[in-house]
């Protein structure tokens, strides 16, 4: 099946360059009763423009694999490039939609936009930086709830200003863990068509965490799945063939969008069924 | 002393005071001044005293907040200090001080000022990891972290370090003024005592726990106005 991902099977639209290379990186934490090892080996490579989702069981370090990649966490062993550059911290280059939002209750949407703006851009003019965030709140259609605190927000909101917040600063990769894990089944069908729309029209590059695989099938050029913790690894990649732009009625119609899901569903079933939850 | 005087009735207590409580504004000089000048006096100690430690409590719990390491070493500090009841610092504070307005507003300072620190002390550590996140990813100043994220995360807790610590500046106030004489409600009261006046020592009393409810509303108001509502 399409259980691989050599660069002969990219995707036309990417560039065959490595963007995001994820090297042999390992993550150990030493406890009383021994180290303790979530990531061990892990090999990754994303190119620019691409949309990857990673998959795997809840606990088998796809978190901490994030983090390695965003920088709130160095790996014990290995190292993560971007664009042959070393990561060594996080910064605004690689952009993070954080699970539960993390909007700034004491700011207005479009005060939480603006710090990112301001942070990114300080020596731009204070009206274009007000015009950058008008923009990207417009882009996720909040551009009337720009003055509404977060609390005055809903789920889907939030999220969409989480959104607009990460790509008003021109990221070159946007990683998303779990973003539409807790909104009802609407809403996130309506985000990752946006976010769809969105990736398109920027050509950002994504990597997104989420245990959702008729998600991660809509959205993605390739699905990395993980082996479970501890010690974790990646299993193996998918690659989802569907045409862009992608249209959910027509895929449901799809036979090969049910093979995929098949072999995914067996693969962290079956193959990597969780024995003893953590 | 002789006889204690005896209690009085409630009726007796205001027909004894109606006359203070109708007038509070007179002035016939000396400490012979009508209760709104006496509670203003004393209000004007705690007032200064009490921003004093708000100032340096709140810079000082920031400080120490901030620093696991500093924390955990002085905490065990700050809870002994802070268990000292307010009148033992004043014999202290008028052997360094010798004046009795500097001490009196000294021992104002040092009682409100511990659970002030405390409590920014928590609501600095307690700031979310995830709003650290986005500042770190942002690559956010040290300037605008401390403004944008540090300090309106930790409002809440100062605020109520603060809300605490003005009810014990107006506890420790009137106590203090006891001693120490002059204007100001606190010697009002022992005033009275010494001319056996239980019944202006009552209506002293009720004015004291009124001051004190409006001084704690004042604070919570305030809180509201600064501290946005959550979630």
């Amino acid at each position: 099946m399409q259980a691989l991902a050599s660069p002969q099977t990219l995707h036309p639209h990417l560039k065959p360059d490595p963007f995001l290379v994820v090297e042999n990186v390992s993550k150990v934490y030493p406890t009383k009763t021994g180290d303790y090892t979530v990531l061990d080996g892990v090999n990754l490579t994303v190119y620019e423009g691409e949309f990857v989702c990673v998959i795997g069981h809840s606990g088998c370090g796809k978190t901490t694999l994030l983090d390695t990649i965003s920088g709130f966490r160095k790996p014990t062993e290995g190292e993560v490039r971007l664009q042959g550059r070393r990561i060594t911290k996080p910064g605004p280059d690689r952009m993070v939609v954080f699970q539960n939002y993390a909007l700034l209750p004491w700011k207005s949407a479009f005060e939480n936009v603006y710090l990112a703006v301001n942070a990114a851009f300080p020596d731009k003019p204070k009206a274009e930086k007000k015009e950058i965030v008008r923009d990207h709140l417009a882009m996720v259609g909040l551009e009337e709830s720009a003055h509404k605190k977060p609390g005055q927000l809903s789920g889907g909101m939030k999220q969409r200003v989480a959104i607009a917040r990460a790509l008003s600063i021109r990221p070159q990769v946007l990683i998303l863990d779990e973003p539409f894990g807790a909104l009802d089944a609407i809403t996130k069908e309506e985000l990752q068509e946006e976010l769809l729309k969105i990736w398109q029209d920027h050509r950002v590059t994504i990597l997104m965490i989420t245990h959702d695989i008729d998600e991660a099938l809509f959205l993605a050029d390739r699905i990395v799945m993980m082996t479970n913790g501890p010690a974790a690894k990646v299993g193996e990649e998918l690659s989802i063939p569907f045409a862009r732009p992608r249209n959910r009625a027509h895929l449901l119609e799809d036979p090969e969008y049910y093979n995929l899901r098949n072999y995914a569903l067996d693969y962290l079933y079956n193959r990597y069924a969780h024995d003893d939850d953590e | 002393m002789g006889d204690k005087p005896a209690l009085p009735p409630p009726t007796k207590v205001f027909s004894d005071t109606l006359e203070l409580i109708i007038n509070p504004f007179f002035d016939n000089g000396g400490t012979d001044k009508g209760l709104f000048w006496q509670i203003w006096a004393s209000l004007q100690r705690v007032g200064l005293g009490f921003s004093l430690s708000a100032i340096v409590g709140v810079g000082l719990g920031i400080l120490i907040g901030s620093n696991a390491k500093i924390y955990s070493a002085i905490d065990p500090i700050f809870q002994v200090l802070r268990t000292v009841p307010p009148l033992a610092w004043l014999p202290i504070s008028l052997a360094a001080l010798k004046e009795n307005e500097p001490s009196a507003i000294f021992v104002i300072f040092i009682t409100a000022i511990w659970p002030i620190i405390i409590n920014t002390a928590v609501g600095v550590q307690q700031v979310p990891q995830d709003y650290r996140n986005v500042s770190r990813v942002l690559q956010l100043s040290k300037r605008e972290y401390f403004f944008s994220i540090l300090l309106p995360a930790a409002a809440p807790y100062i605020f109520s370090g603060l809300r605490i610590g003005i009810g014990l500046a107006w506890l420790a106030i009137v106590a203090a003024e006891m001693l120490l004489g002059g204007v100001g409600i606190g010697f009002f009261i022992w005033d009275a005592w010494n001319s056996s006046l239980i019944s202006e020592i009552i209506l002293a009393l009720i004015y004291i726990g009124l001051v004190g409810l409006l001084l704690d509303r004042f604070v919570g108001l305030v809180s509201q106005l600064v501290v946005a509502e959550d979630k």
